[in-house]
């Protein structure tokens, strides 16, 4: 274990406590994007150049600014000032054990594990290419256009209705 | 010549040559990262006069002229009037969500910087992946915003930060697809590639730049707008709107936290030009073959000073924008062009060996004309039909 790895670790590990922990939903949600960015960078810790910027780009930068929106918008009242963790803690505790108790089993009983480390850099993002446009571009536009199905539906929610006549201005 | 030109990656070498083996990496590491934030820095500095100098030029009046030969060392005073003023945290705000705010303004546009090159073998970091690193880091920017905003508990610095969000997740589409167009042409997502892709010259004068085809002359012009976006300045400045919001999501900041905002602006300002000239303008190349004596980082430099003044120009020119007509011209604009850059491009790449008489023409034809059309269609489409006529005059009778 490098001292790089220990550092970026007990950083992600922290932030990740804050977001349970702390009593503010938006305090919690900043938490969030701190774990993230830790993970993120574990990733370059790892050599995953690309991995890390995508993870930068779609959590950090979108699906946070999601979640603060959203606080935004609700305003959060029944939650202020009340941990957000599941309770009972021992409900809670329990799935995330059995969660991190299953990822570690799955690498660690994969049969060759060390043999299936990815290549570094350049190599590995081509292949990434590669793999996307190739043996999963059905999955790759059958999500792509999911997520437009779901942009879409969001708009037409957001629109407003036509008897709701809008104020004269 | 090629003495000047290695000059800054000799001296480097020289300086991490005196440690022993095993402090090499280390200090290289530490002289790459003091080279970045001290001449961005620096830069700044010098950004300031200039668009303070420049802004009074346009409006007529002298600016700043007290302090040292033509106000140069303005800069100067301004940075010490920063430091020793009161920090004023307000008494209702988020301590820590307020103090922590300039700083990861400033953080990741300097961690976006350390991957555009500055030189032939000037790069700090040369990440495969560096363009998408660079978009990622101006995503956390986001962050910094809100938490100013949120952080102040002052209703101007919300409003002020929820404009500056919308625009910017509005405005990153167009700027990351226009970037990904030129990745799309090199094949790499490495700044070094794509400067490496421009390599070489038309007809042994003019250089292969990305700006000279059809495509990379419309994604410039995309990414420039998007980038002026991005980067808050003028038409584009809404978040910060003095007259009306009283500078968003600054507002309640002062001292020196309040310059680390303009610093993280600033840099991302030179982060912004420095990608534009790395993806359409040939990095730290040339534009004509004989005239690469002149060192490579000379060339960076000088293009991004030639933005810096392009932006000033700009700022002193154009008023605001208004926050619908900056969300639909993002929209209904920006993104279908992009969108169909990315098919001229296609068409561009199609037909590069294509060998009927005057081949070039044609694909310029071919592929700009698309964007050509593209743009008149949509301007069309996107402004009011308003009848021009003669106009009348009534007077006070």
């Amino acid at each position: 274990m490098s001292a790089t790895f220990a550092i970026l670790a007990t950083w992600t590990v922290l932030a990740a406590l804050g977001a349970m922990a702390l009593r503010k939903p938006v305090h919690a949600a900043l938490s969030l994007v701190g774990a993230l960015m830790g993970v993120a960078f574990t990733y370059l810790n790892l050599g995953a150049e690309f991995i890390t910027a995508v993870q930068v780009l779609v959590y950090v930068g979108a699906v946070a600014i999601l979640i603060v929106f959203v606080l935004q918008l609700t305003r959060g009242e029944g939650v202020e000032g009340e941990s957000l963790a599941v309770q009972p803690a021992s409900l809670g505790l329990g799935i995330a054990l059995l969660v991190t108790g299953g990822l570690i089993a799955a690498v660690v009983f994969l049969p060759d594990w060390r043999a299936a480390w990815p290549e570094k850099g350049d190599v590995a993002l081509k292949r990434l290419g590669e793999v996307l446009m190739n043996r999963y571009v059905v999955a790759l536009e059958a999500i792509g256009l999911l997520l437009t199905i779901a942009m879409i539906g969001a708009v037409l929610i957001a629109l407003k209705r036509p008897d709701s006549q809008p104020p004269e201005s | 010549m090629n003495a000047l030109d290695q000059l800054f990656v000799n001296l480097k070498q020289a300086i991490v040559g005196w440690f022993p083996g095993e402090w090499r990496l280390g200090v290289s590491v530490v002289i790459s990262a003091a080279a970045i934030v001290g001449v961005y820095a620096g830069l700044f500095a010098i950004t300031t006069w200039i668009e303070r100098k420049g802004l009074g030029r346009i409006q007529n009046r002298p600016g700043p002229n007290r302090v040292g030969p033509f106000g140069l060392l303005q800069p100067l005073a301004d940075g010490l009037k920063a430091l020793i003023k009161e920090d004023i945290i307000p008494q209702r705000a988020d301590r820590l969500v307020h103090t922590l705010a300039p700083i990861l303004a400033v953080v990741p546009v300097i961690l976006a910087l350390a991957v555009i090159p500055v030189g032939r073998n000037m790069v700090a970091v040369d990440l495969q992946a560096g363009l998408i690193f660079f978009f990622a880091m101006g995503g956390v920017k986001e962050i910094a915003v809100f938490m100013a905003g949120w952080g102040s508990r002052n209703a101007y610095s919300l409003l002020g930060s929820m404009r500056a969000i919308a625009q910017m997740i509005s405005y990153e589409m167009p700027l990351v697809l226009s970037g990904l167009v030129v990745a799309m042409a090199v094949g790499s997502l490495s700044l070094v590639d794509i400067i490496e892709a421009q390599a070489g010259y038309y007809g042994g004068v003019l250089a292969r730049w990305h700006v000279f085809t059809p495509w990379g002359l419309a994604g410039f012009l995309l990414f420039l707008v998007a980038a002026t976006a991005e980067a808050n300045r003028t038409p584009f400045d809404l978040p910060e709107g003095e007259s009306e919001i009283i500078a968003g999501h600054m507002l309640e900041y002062s001292g020196f936290k309040y310059a680390l905002f303009f610093l993280g602006e600033y840099m991302g300002l030179f982060g912004m030009s420095g990608l534009a000239i790395t993806l359409f303008l040939g990095g730290w190349r040339a534009p004509f073959s004989f005239l690469e004596w002149i060192p490579s980082w000379m060339w960076f430099f000088g293009k991004l000073f030639a933005f810096i003044a392009f932006f000033v120009w700009l700022r002193g020119t154009l008023p605001r924008l208004r926050a619908d007509q900056l969300m639909e011209f993002a929209w209904k604009f920006m993104l279908p062009m992009v969108l169909l850059d990315v098919v001229a491009l296609a068409l561009w790449q199609y037909t590069a060996h294509w060998s009927v008489p005057l081949a070039g023409l044609w694909r310029w034809v071919l592929s700009g004309g698309l964007m050509f059309v593209a743009y008149l269609g949509l301007a069309r489409l996107i402004s009011p039909r308003r009848r021009v006529g003669p106009r009348t005059y009534r007077f006070a009778e």
